[in-house]
C-alpha cells in the first residue's frame, strides 16, 4: 500500500522510522493529505464514530475479563463482584454493556447514510459488503456477550435463539449440540461464548480495516453522490474532517455517557438482573433492543409453506422463519445489486427516498412488534403479528421488487454539474436558474 | 447546524424505540419521590439506616442478601467499630480448623450477610414452596424498583369473592398476577424508630426500599459525581472543538 512517493518530515526521529518503515507517509497520505468531498454532512461521523465505540469496546471488555469468571456457578456472581468490589468496575461494566447500545446506533445510522446517498453502489460494492459483515458479526459478537453475566434474561435468550438453529434441516440437530457444547446451555456454552465473545471483536477489527482499505481505493462518497472531479471538490482530510468528526464524536460521547453515568439500566431488562435458571423460563423473553426488528421478523412466520390444500409442507414455519431472518440481513448484502440506478443519492430520487423513508418506519415499527410478546393485540382488537407481518412483507418488497422497479422506471431529478458548483450555489442567497433547471 | 436536528431526532427514535419497558399484569404501582432521583441525587443515610433496620428485623428472617457485605454498611454512615458490632451480633460457620472440624464464631465485616436459610430447599419449605428471592439485586430486578417494593409492601388487599387462593397466598393490587406467596411482613408499630419517623406500615415501606435500592446500586453516588465531571468535560470540549470547527472550515465554504 505505501510503496511510492515518500513524503518527507522535519523532525528526524520520525524521518529516520519513516526510512525504514514508512508509516508516517502511510498515515500522512490517508489521513493526513487524503482528498476527501467538500460537502460531507453530519451523517458522515458516524463511520468514526463507530470505529472508536470499537476500540472503547475492545478496551473496556478486555479489562472486564481480567475480572469475569466464565464459569456457569459463577459469573453471575463475578460480574456482581465488578459491580461492587472492583474499583472502577461499575463504570467499566456500564460503559461496556451501554456502548454495545450505541455502538449499534452509530452502526445503524451509518448504514441508513449509505442507502440514502447510495453508498452501496458502484464503485463502492465490496467496501459497502464489508460494512454488512462487521454488521453481522456484531450481531453474534453483541449476542454472546449478553449470554457472559449468565442472567435470566440472557440465558434465555441464548436458549431461543440457539434452539432456532435445530430448524435447519439434516444439521440442523448436531450444529444446536456443537453451539451448546451439549444438550442445553450450560456451563459449556458460556465457556465457548466468553472464547468467542473475546475472539470476535478482533475478527471485527480485521474486517474494518478492509473496508477502510476499500474506501481509500474508491474515495467517499457525499450527500450529492456525484463523484469528485478535481481539486476544487474535495478538502483534505486533516484538518477539515479530523475538526468535524472530532465535534460530532464528542456530542455523540455526551449522548452516550448521559445514558451510561445517568440511565445506566435504561436499555437492560430487569430479568438481567437475576442469575440464569434452567428450569425456570421468564414470563416474556425480549432480546436486546437492536435485534429486536430481525426477532420480529422471525416471529412473522408463523405459516408452513407447501402446497395448498395437501399435506405436503417444504419449508415448516420454525425454518421459514429463520430463512427470513438471515434473509432480511442477506438482502443488505445483495443490496448493490438489486439497485441498478444510475443516480446515488435520494436528494435527487424523490421515489427512492419515499420508500426509503418508509422502511425506516417499518424496521421501527418491526422493532416494537418485537417488543410486544407474541400474542399481544393491537387497539385491543387486531392481531400484532398481523403488523409484523405486513412489515415484513414491506421490507422483502422494499429490496425485491420496489428496488429493482425503481432501477428501471424512476425518472431522477437534475444532477448538479459538479461539488464545488453546488456547494457554492448553496451559498449565495438563491439558486442560479441554471443549477434549478 | 440545523443539520444536527435530524440526527438527534435518529437518536429520540432510536431510544424510544428501546425502552423495553413493559409492566406485566399487575397494577402500575405508585411514583415516589425518591432522594437518589434525578442527576444530583443522593441516598438518604437516614433512611438507610432505618430500612436497614426493618430490614434485618423483619426481611431477613426469610430473605437472603448474601452478595452485600457487613463492611459495606458503612456506606449508610455506621462507624467502622458499629459495623463489627453489627457483624458480631451474627453467627456464621467456619472451618475446617487445624483438626479439620467445622466451628462457629461470630461474623465479621468481611463476612457477607448471613442467610436465613442453610439452602434454597430449606428455603422454600419453610415457607410453603415459595421461595423468597435474594435481596441484594431484588430493587434492579423488578419492573418499578423501589416503586415496586414500596407498593407490594402497601398492596395487600382482601381477594375478589371470585379468586381462588391457596392456604399461604395473599391478594396483592402490585404483584405480577396478584397472587403472592409472603405474608404481609408489616404492620404498624412493629420495628421502633429512634429518630421520631412515624412507626408505620408506609413508612417502613418507603425505607427499605431505599434501603434495597442502595443494596442493589451502592456506587449510585459515585457513579453520578463521575458523570457529572466527565459531561462537564465533554461539553467545554465540544465547545471547543466547534469553534475550532468554525474556524478552519471559514474559509472552504
Ligand atoms: C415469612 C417470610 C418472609 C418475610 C418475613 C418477608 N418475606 Fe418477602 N417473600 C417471602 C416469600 C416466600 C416470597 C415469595 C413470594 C412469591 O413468590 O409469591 C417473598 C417475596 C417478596 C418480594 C418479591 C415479589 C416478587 O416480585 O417476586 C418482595 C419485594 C418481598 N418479598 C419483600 C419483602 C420485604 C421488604 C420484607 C421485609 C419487610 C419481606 N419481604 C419479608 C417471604 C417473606
Ligand atoms: C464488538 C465489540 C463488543 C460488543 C458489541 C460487546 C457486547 C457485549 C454485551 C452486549 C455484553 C453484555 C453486557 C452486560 O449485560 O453486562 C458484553 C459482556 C462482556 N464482554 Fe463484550 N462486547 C464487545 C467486545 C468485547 C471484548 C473485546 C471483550 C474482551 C475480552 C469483551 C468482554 C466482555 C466480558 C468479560 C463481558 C461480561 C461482563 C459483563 O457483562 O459486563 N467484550 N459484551
Amino acid at each position: 500500500m505505501a510503496s511510492g512517493e515518500r513524503a518527507s518530515f522535519k523532525n528526524p526521529v520520525v524521518n529516520w522510522i519513516d526510512e525504514r518503515l514508512p508509516v508516517f507517509t502511510l498515515m500522512n497520505k490517508e489521513y493526513g493529505v487524503f482528498p476527501t468531498p467538500r460537502n460531507f454532512n453530519y451523517f458522515w461521523n458516524f463511520g468514526a464514530i463507530a470505529m472508536v465505540m470499537l476500540v472503547l469496546m475492545l478496551v473496556t471488555g478486555i479489562v472486564l475479563a481480567m475480572h469475569y469468571t466464565p464459569h456457569a456457578d459463577h459469573a453471575f456472581g463475578s460480574v456482581e463482584r465488578i459491580m461492587r468490589d472492583v474499583n472502577w468496575g461499575w463504570m467499566i461494566r456500564y460503559l461496556h454493556m451501554n456502548g454495545a447500545s450505541f455502538f449499534f446506533i452509530a452502526v445503524y445510522i451509518h448504514i441508513f447514510r449509505g442507502m440514502y446517498y447510495g453508498s452501496y453502489k458502484k464503485p463502492r460494492e465490496l467496501l459497502w459488503i464489508f460494512g454488512v459483515l462487521i454488521f453481522l458479526l456484531m450481531m453474534a459478537t453483541a449476542f454472546m456477550g449478553y449470554t457472559l453475566p449468565w442472567s435470566q434474561m440472557g440465558g434465555w435468550a441464548a436458549t431461543v435463539i440457539t434452539n432456532l438453529f435445530s430448524a435447519i434441516p439434516l444439521i440442523g440437530g448436531p450444529l444446536v449440540e456443537l453451539l451448546w457444547g451439549g444438550f442445553s446451555v450450560d456451563n459449556p456454552t458460556l465457556n465457548r461464548f466468553f472464547a468467542l465473545h473475546y475472539l470476535l471483536p478482533f475478527v471485527i477489527f480485521a474486517v474494518v480495516f478492509l473496508h477502510v482499505w476499500a474506501l481509500h481505493i474508491t474515495g467517499s462518497n457525499n450527500p450529492l453522490g456525484i463523484e469528485p472531479k478535481g481539486k476544487q471538490d474535495t478538502l483534505p482530510f486533516h484538518p477539515y474532517y479530523t475538526a468535524k468528526d472530532t465535534f460530532g464524536l464528542s456530542i455523540f460521547l455526551i449522548l452516550y455517557l448521559l445514558v451510561s453515568f445517568y440511565a445506566p439500566n435504561m436499555f437492560a431488562h430487569p430479568d438481567h438482573f437475576v442469575e440464569f435458571n434452567p428450569m425456570q423460563t421468564p414470563p416474556h423473553i425480549v432480546p436486546e433492543w437492536y435485534f429486536l426488528p430481525f426477532y420480529a421478523i422471525l416471529r412473522a412466520i408463523t405459516f408452513d409453506i407447501g402446497i395448498p390444500f395437501t399435506e405436503i409442507v417444504f419449508i415448516p414455519a420454525k425454518l421459514g422463519g429463520v430463512i427470513a431472518m438471515f434473509g432480511a440481513v442477506a438482502m443488505l448484502f445483495i443490496m448493490p445489486w438489486l439497485d441498478t440506478h444510475p443516480v446515488k443519492s435520494a436528494r435527487f430520487r424523490p421515489q427512492y427516498k419515499l420508500f426509503l423513508l418508509l422502511l425506516v418506519v417499518d424496521f421501527l415499527i418491526l422493532g416494537y412488534v418485537g417488543m410486544e410478546p407474541a400474542d399481544a393485540m393491537l387497539f385491543g382488537s387486531i392481531k400484532l403479528l398481523y403488523l409484523g407481518q405486513l412489515c415484513t412483507a414491506y421490507y422483502f418488497a422494499y429490496f425485491i421488487v420496489i428496488l429493482p422497479w425503481l432501477s428501471r422506471t424512476e425518472k431522477a431529478l437534475p444532477l448538479p454539474s459538479s461539488i464545488s458548483e453546488a456547494v457554492l450555489n448553496k451559498h449565495k442567497a438563491k439558486p442560479s436558474p441554471e443549477a434549478a433547471a | 447546524m440545523l443539520r444536527l436536528i435530524p440526527i438527534l431526532f435518529c437518536f429520540v427514535i432510536a431510544i424510544g424505540a428501546a425502552s423495553p419497558a413493559k409492566a406485566a399484569e399487575g397494577e402500575h404501582p405508585p411514583h415516589l419521590h425518591w432522594s437518589f432521583q434525578g442527576m444530583f441525587g443522593s441516598y438518604d443515610k437516614a433512611a438507610l439506616q432505618r430500612g436497614y433496620k426493618v430490614y434485618s428485623q423483619v426481611c431477613a428472617a426469610c430473605h437472603s442478601m448474601d452478595r452485600v457485605y457487613y463492611r459495606n454498611l458503612t456506606a449508610l454512615g455506621y462507624s467502622e467499630a458499629e459495623v463489627k458490632a453489627i457483624a458480631a451480633g451474627f453467627t456464621v460457620t467456619d472451618g475446617p480448623n487445624d483438626e479439620g472440624d467445622m466451628f462457629e464464631r461470630p461474623a465479621r465485616p468481611s463476612d457477607h450477610m448471613v442467610n436465613p436459610f442453610p439452602n434454597k430447599e430449606a428455603a422454600v419449605y419453610a415457607n410453603n414452596g415459595a421461595f423468597p428471592p435474594d435481596m441484594s439485586l431484588l430493587a434492579k430486578a423488578r419492573h418499578g424498583g423501589a416503586n415496586y417494593i414500596f407498593g407490594v409492601m402497601t398492596g395487600y388487599e382482601e381477594p375478589p369473592v371470585d379468586a381462588e387462593l391457596l392456604p399461604g397466598q395473599y391478594w396483592n393490587r402490585y404483584m405480577p398476577g396478584h397472587v403472592i406467596a409472603m405474608a404481609p411482613p408489616l404492620s404498624d408499630g412493629m420495628v421502633s424508630y429512634e429518630d421520631g419517623s412515624p412507626e408505620t406500615v408506609a413508612q417502613y415501606a418507603s425505607d427499605v426500599a431505599h434501603f434495597l435500592s442502595w443494596a442493589s446500586e451502592p456506587t449510585l453516588e459515585s457513579r453520578k459525581r463521575t458523570g457529572f465531571k466527565a459531561l462537564l468535560f465533554l461539553l467545554v470540549f465540544a465547545g471547543v472543538m466547534y469553534a475550532t470547527k468554525k474556524k478552519i472550515w471559514a474559509n472552504a465554504h
